[in-house]
């Protein structure tokens, strides 16, 4: 088939150029046979238990090796390639998030919510394949390179105060990780204009048509990720494959203004939604480029337990009804520890086109309630105490009592443990005072060497590094509550060191916790037809469970932000004051200054220069020879001066106000 | 240093060269007491021309906007609101004897509505007098130790979490609740609050979370908050200290019933948090009223005088004025605005302004009379509050831990219509919406506006620049005359021994009446006076014999005295004022005329003149006066009439200073009471 295409374009020739190129372009990514760019696009809807919609938008680019075709590429976005040819990225993750992941109720176990739910701001963390010495130049320049890919400012993430180096708590354990937050960071339309700049079909045709700015920045989480992973390694002179997973992840309240309306005892019933009831819009056929090209829908486990659903009779449950029927469905691969089974609904986007858009809904016939599968423990972060000096932080960890059954079938004996990883990094204005370090299990104060298994700290050093804090934690698996307190001193900034808004606080980024024993999959059956599908392979990865805490503002002593102009104010009158006193010290002559005093007194004068000298003695603090009475005689002298002001003054005000 | 001036005064031939400063400070010494008199004149002159001067307020903070969205409060909302109200007046739900019922009730209300709920249970606590804690947040106090299953309260805490925020700041919205005899007006501040909660888990500009806590007031309003608030700012982890509630049965059983709820996620047992608050408004309604319009009083002042920004105050009383139509007001000593003096001397202000403004158009400072004098009466009541360093509210609680709080108390005019309640419901939760709406605008916390101020009316201040001059004019002379004291008596004689042990011999002869407490507030306090009299006679005896120095130096002892004496007060006062400023303010009033004035009165009898004469009888009222119980009862005697003062009022009023951990506790034991001691001790010297 490529042969024989190739005289026609031979053809064609002739023709005009842009239509030439453009052909030659599609016939190379033939020719290259298994090593093609691959672009697919997915995107996975999940009921929430809070009657909201989770949609999660997958789109996955990989570029072969660049050897083999230069510098040139047909699908990848070659500003990324650059990126990674540029820095020896191994493997980066940014993430743009707004709001926040509620684990409480959207479930924090499955592999979703622990690669998806993000710290708000923005997050960065890239493993780098350079020498250790150049890392940091690497890190400070790929930094400097995002943040004009993504109009955002990555870039303060150059300075070593603002990133950190994990050494093992951090998933992809490696030496050469570099981690950085920027808890503030807004984050709106104009960071997802150019993450999807980097799609071949931007959003003109695909899935990425649903991608409409206004019903997505209405939604309660926001988390745009871009994940880069290069595959083999370039330091041994062959070039590697990147893989550009792009993800949107989006919690939605779908059609909100009618669940105000509906009374307390239909407010049970989960809202219906459709596609274009949520997003306003209908995918009007697949981007032309992508392989795969699909929907899913997604019941997680909770959700088909309180179904009813089983492996048996998922094909006519009573309790909702779809719109579309489902090209294919996928029953999860039962596990030991979980009775219920998640259901995926597939939809080949590839079937619809303009004419007959495609549009899934989803009407809720019973009322269904449900809870996600939640993290072993709940993690909160807070703060303690009050005033400007000392406060603590505090992160407690609570069972959720969800995973209980699990976890004793975890122990084979009576000593089962559970392993929670604590990732804490702390600015360097935060003096976090190490020793100060204690736990509490189940309410009771327990000795820290007792607990914890393994700590790194690195403390934090002024306006160089931020304090970094690793620790490993030993629970017992029937642990009820932990809590973990660690106290710090506020720190003092100069002037010039406070962000814009000082008076609001300072930010601490989120920890992460995390745990090792437990992994989050979902393997689903028919292995066969789920290689071609990146998002589905991915949720078949076992990825430890993870999550972050709040971030927490700490209020710092802020200075009047006018006080620089108070300094100098002072500064310069107390120069002003010393170089007066200092010239008039050199300059007067005291000496010369007494005899010519004397001269004058011995002379008389008439009446009125004997007063004034009188009086300019008196101010210069020495008094007359012949005054005999100095103090009643000057101030009698001076008090009719004063009652004569007076009494003109007084003439003035009368006259003023009788003639007013 | 008066000193050294003195030495350069006392040398006979004159040096060449004296600085212009030591000169000044000399000429002043030299006349201290034509400046004393002038000057406090003038500080009391001040003082009463603070109502004059106060500024108008104005929003400091632009980022507040308040009002500049309209109110989305809908009659929607406040049928929510009357439909809690009605379920908790219902007799049905009062027939629990714990009030769990209507606790519960709240609860589903708050859950129906998708918030986060949980119940905080506390034991009351004991108070304790830190000493030195004047600003920091209280140590988590002493549990009492014998608590029972009975005794405790529970606080019910409903959390809206922002939508698109990311959680690290919070508005809070208290309304203390007597779930056991809750008046009608507790139930219209649940409605109104949640009325407000119901809108704000719909609205989408929320920036900040939402706690609403609904404060168990069994105990007291301000004890449930700040059991609350510790639990918030400084948990415990630990268990030993703290008493397990669980143990109760009635408590568990609250929880059991909660479990049934269907979207028991949103509840749990557990202390629920939210980030760093920004502000915190208490809302409680009056219940009966005699105004003749809808009002709302405004309670600002927390422990030992500390003030929230004025920025809060300004946006509720724009908000109430401008946009809901209700009159704001704020305390005021009642008594005071019937007194005519106060109203003539409003007159003479009015008539000199009128004369100024005729002599030159632009120089406008006059107020007319009658707002002259309910200024002066806002003010002594601003005054007051402040002075006596006790919380006017629960949002004293929220203070103590540097969150600007605080109460809003409506007063509707007349009860019980249907409309009526809807149009309170509907105004008030206007008026709650646009705050709350206001500080979740701000990108900051409240800094820009003012933390020291004293208001004179809701829509009129006194900054601190103004109202320090007042303070000190008055405490200017003091170290003068002490010095001129000391000069003199210094160059009668050399011998200036004895008498500083006086002072620290009376400094802790209250300790004797706080060991005290079972019996009546009258008896205690005789027995207080009766143990100080008895110890400072004693100790007076033993240890400051009045022989020590010759015959000489007896004459002028009285004047070292007096020099010790007014200094310590100048030392006391100005510490005071970095304190509590308006305790400083009083206290200088009172004690300021009485050490300047005071002179044995022999000398005073001795002399035999019309002018000693006026001096002995000034030196016997202020000796009176400055006495700290005299002064309360002449206070509370022409406040409310001296038929009902009674011997024991002092003793109490004492005490809650005491148990309010007031700076002023401290100052009248420590300051004012050895001042006076060696004041007195002056007028009866033998010399």
């Amino acid at each position: 088939m490529v042969l024989l295409q190739r005289p026609h374009i031979l053809l064609l020739l002739i023709g005009t150029h842009q239509f030439l190129q453009c052909w030659i372009a599609f016939g190379s990514v033939n020719e290259e046979g298994q090593k093609q760019e691959e672009f697919s696009e997915e995107l996975l809807l999940k009921p929430l238990p809070d009657h909201k919609l989770l949609a999660h938008f997958h789109f996955q680019s990989s570029g072969p090796p660049s050897t083999s075709n230069g510098c040139h590429h047909h699908l990848f976005p070659k500003a990324i390639s650059q990126l990674v040819q540029k820095f020896r990225i191994k493997e980066m993750e940014l993430s743009f998030t707004k709001g926040r992941w509620n684990y409480e109720s959207w479930g924090g176990f499955d592999p979703l919510s622990s690669s998806n739910a993000k710290p708000p701001g923005v997050e960065l963390w890239a493993v780098f394949d350079v020498p250790q010495h150049h890392i940091d130049a690497s890190w400070k320049n790929l930094t400097h390179t995002l943040s004009g890919l993504f109009c955002a400012s990555i870039n303060f993430l150059e300075s070593t105060a603002t990133y950190s180096t994990p050494e093992w708590s951090f998933p992809p354990a490696s030496g050469n990780v570099r981690y950085g937050t920027l808890p503030c960071e807004a984050v709106c339309t104009e960071n997802l204009t150019p993450w999807l700049k980097l799609l071949p079909c931007r959003d003109k045709a695909g899935i990425a048509l649903l991608l409409d700015r206004p019903s997505l920045y209405r939604g309660f989480y926001h988390s745009q990720q871009l994940h880069l992973t290069s595959t083999g390694s370039s330091s041994e002179g062959i070039d590697s494959g990147i893989i550009l997973e792009q993800t949107l992840t989006v919690v939605l309240q779908p059609n909100s203004e009618m669940a105000i309306e509906v009374h307390a005892s239909e407010k049970h019933i989960q809202p219906s939604w459709s596609l274009s009831s949520i997003f306003g819009k209908q995918v009007s056929g697949r981007c032309v480029l992508a392989k795969p090209s699909s929907v899913y829908l997604l019941l997680d486990r909770g959700l088909s337990a309180a179904n009813g659903l089983t492996s048996e009779n998922f094909w006519s449950n009573p309790s909702f009804e779809l719109s579309a029927n489902p090209d294919r469905i996928f029953l999860e691969e039962s596990s030991s520890h979980s009775k219920s089974l998640s259901i995926l609904y597939m939809f080949q986007v590839e079937k619809y086109c303009e004419s007959e858009p495609f549009d899934i809904g989803l009407m809720w016939k019973v009322p269904v309630a449900w809870l996600c599968q939640q993290t072993p423990l709940h993690a909160s972060r807070f703060l303690m105490g009050s005033g400007n000096e000392r406060a603590a932080i505090a992160i407690s960890l609570k069972s959720t009592q969800f995973t209980e059954g699990f976890m004793s079938a975890n122990s084979k004996d009576g000593s089962c443990e559970l392993r929670v990883d604590v990732f804490q990094v702390v600015p360097w204005y935060v003096k976090v005072y190490f020793h100060s370090l204690r736990v509490f299990v189940d309410q009771q104060p327990r000795a820290v060497s007792d607990i914890i298994e393994k700590i790194h700290v690195s403390p934090s050093k002024d306006k160089m590094s931020p304090g970094v804090m690793e620790v490993v934690l030993k629970l017992p698996c029937r642990v009820n509550t932990a809590a973990l307190t660690i106290e710090f001193d506020k720190g003092f900034l100069r002037i010039d060191e406070y962000l814009p808004d000082a008076n609001q606080g300072f930010d601490i980024p989120s920890a992460i916790i995390s745990f090792p024993n437990f992994h989050a999959s979902m393997v689903f059956l028919e292995d066969d037809s789920l290689n071609k599908s990146p998002l589905l392979s991915k949720f078949q990865e076992k990825c430890p469970v993870m999550s972050y805490t709040e971030v927490l503002l700490v209020p710092l002593t802020t200075p009047d932000f006018s006080m620089p102009y108070n300094v100098i104010t002072i500064t310069c009158t107390v120069f002003a004051l010393y170089f007066g006193s200092l010239l008039n010290v050199l300059q007067r002559r005291v000496a010369e200054e007494e005899r010519f005093l004397k001269a004058k007194a011995a002379k008389k004068t008439g009446r009125l220069p004997l007063l004034l000298s009188k009086l300019s003695a008196k101010l210069r603090g020495r008094r007359l020879e012949p005054l005999h009475s100095p103090p009643s005689s000057s101030s009698f002298i001076n008090s009719k001066l004063v009652l004569k002001v007076i009494l003109v003054a007084g003439l003035a005000v009368g006259w003023q106000y009788f003639f007013s | 240093m008066a000193e050294t001036k003195e030495k350069s005064l006392s040398d006979e031939k004159p040096k060449p060269r004296v600085r212009p400063i030591v000169r000044l400070g000399i000429f002043l010494i030299s006349h201290s007491f034509l400046v004393s008199i002038v000057c406090c004149t003038a500080g009391v002159l001040a003082l009463f021309l603070l109502p004059v001067l106060a500024k108008n307020t104005y929003i400091s903070e632009n980022a507040l906007m308040p009002g500049s969205a309209s109110p989305m409060l809908s009659n929607q909302h406040v049928s929510d609101g009357n439909r809690l109200v009605k379920d908790l007046t219902n007799p049905n739900s009062k027939s629990s004897e714990t009030g769990i019922e209507s606790h519960k009730i709240i609860a589903q209300y708050m859950l129906d509505l998708g918030a986060e709920v949980s119940f905080h249970k506390f034991h009351p606590q004991m108070n304790q007098f830190h000493p030195l804690h004047f600003f920091s947040s209280p140590v988590s106090g002493k549990i009492q130790e014998n608590y029972s299953c009975s005794s405790y309260g529970i606080n019910t805490v409903g959390i809206i979490r922002a939508p698109r925020g990311d959680g690290k700041e919070a508005i809070v919205l208290v309304t203390p609740y007597n779930a056991l005899k809750s008046g009608f007006g507790e139930a219209l501040s649940l409605g109104i609050a949640y009325s407000v909660f119901s809108l704000l888990t719909q609205v989408t500009w929320l920036a900040k979370d939402i706690i609403w806590l609904v404060a168990d007031s069994q105990y007291g309003e301000y004890a449930a908050v700040a059991a609350w608030l510790r639990e918030y700012q400084t948990p415990k982890f630990s268990s030993l200290s703290t008493p397990n509630a669980e143990m109760c049965p009635d408590v568990n059983n609250l929880f059991e019933l909660k479990g049934h709820s269907i979207s028991g996620s949103k509840f749990s047992n557990s202390f629920r948090r939210a980030g760093t608050m920004a502000a915190a408004l208490v809302l409680k309604v009056r219940d009966q009223n005699e105004q003749f319009e809808d009002t709302i009083s405004i309670y600002a002042e927390a422990s030992n005088g500390q003030m929230p920004n004025l920025d809060l105050i300004n946006v509720v009383n724009y908000l109430a004025v401008h946009r809901q139509g209700l009159r704001v007001n704020v305390e005021k000593l009642w008594p005071l605005l019937n007194s005519s003096w106060l109203k003539s001397l409003g007159e003479i202000f009015e008539s000199l302004a009128k004369v100024a403004k005729s002599l030159y158009p632009k120089w406008k400072f006059g107020i007319p009379a009658t707002e002259y004098v309910e200024g002066t009466a806002t003010l002594a009541s601003s005054l007051y509050y402040q002075a006596l360093g006790v919380p006017t509210g629960p949002h004293g609680a929220f203070r103590d831990y540097q969150v600007d709080a605080i109460t809003l108390e409506i007063s509707p005019k007349f009860s019980l219509d249907k409309v009526w309640r809807n149009d309170i419901l509907l105004r008030g939760g206007r008026l709650i919406e646009g705050v709350i709406r206001s500080v979740n605008n701000l990108l900051e916390k409240f800094h820009q506006s003012f933390f020291l101020y004293l208001l004179t009316s809701p829509s009129k201040f006194v900054s601190v620049g103004v109202y320090m001059i007042a303070f000190a004019l008055l405490i200017a002379p003091l170290p003068m005359v002490a010095a001129s004291l000391y000069v003199d008596a210094n160059s009668s004689s050399n011998c200036s021994k004895g008498d500083s042990s006086t002072p620290s011999a009376i400094t802790d002869t209250d300790e004797h009446g706080i060991a005290i407490r079972s019996w009546s507030p009258t008896t205690s306090f005789m027995i207080w006076v009766l143990l100080s009299i008895l110890s400072l006679l004693t100790l007076n005896s033993v240890l400051a014999s009045p022989l020590a120095c010759a015959k000489a130096t007896q004459e002028k002892e009285w004047a070292l005295v007096k020099s010790v004496t007014i200094s310590s007060v100048f030392i006391g006062l100005g510490l005071m004022s970095v304190i509590n400023f308006a305790t400083a303010e009083i206290g200088a009033l009172l004690m300021v005329p009485m050490c300047l004035l005071a002179r044995p009165l022999k000398l005073d009898v001795r002399a035999g003149t019309l002018r000693s004469f006026c001096r002995l009888i000034c030196n016997l009222v202020l000796g009176h006066i400055a006495f700290p119980p005299a002064a309360f009862f002449l206070l509370k005697g022409m406040l409310d009439g001296f038929g009902n003062a009674n011997v024991g009022d002092f003793w109490m009023w004492v005490e809650s200073l005491w148990a309010w951990n007031s700076a002023t506790y401290l100052f009248i034991g420590m300051v004012q009471l050895p001042c006076w001691v060696l004041c007195v001790s002056i007028l009866f010297h033998t010399c």
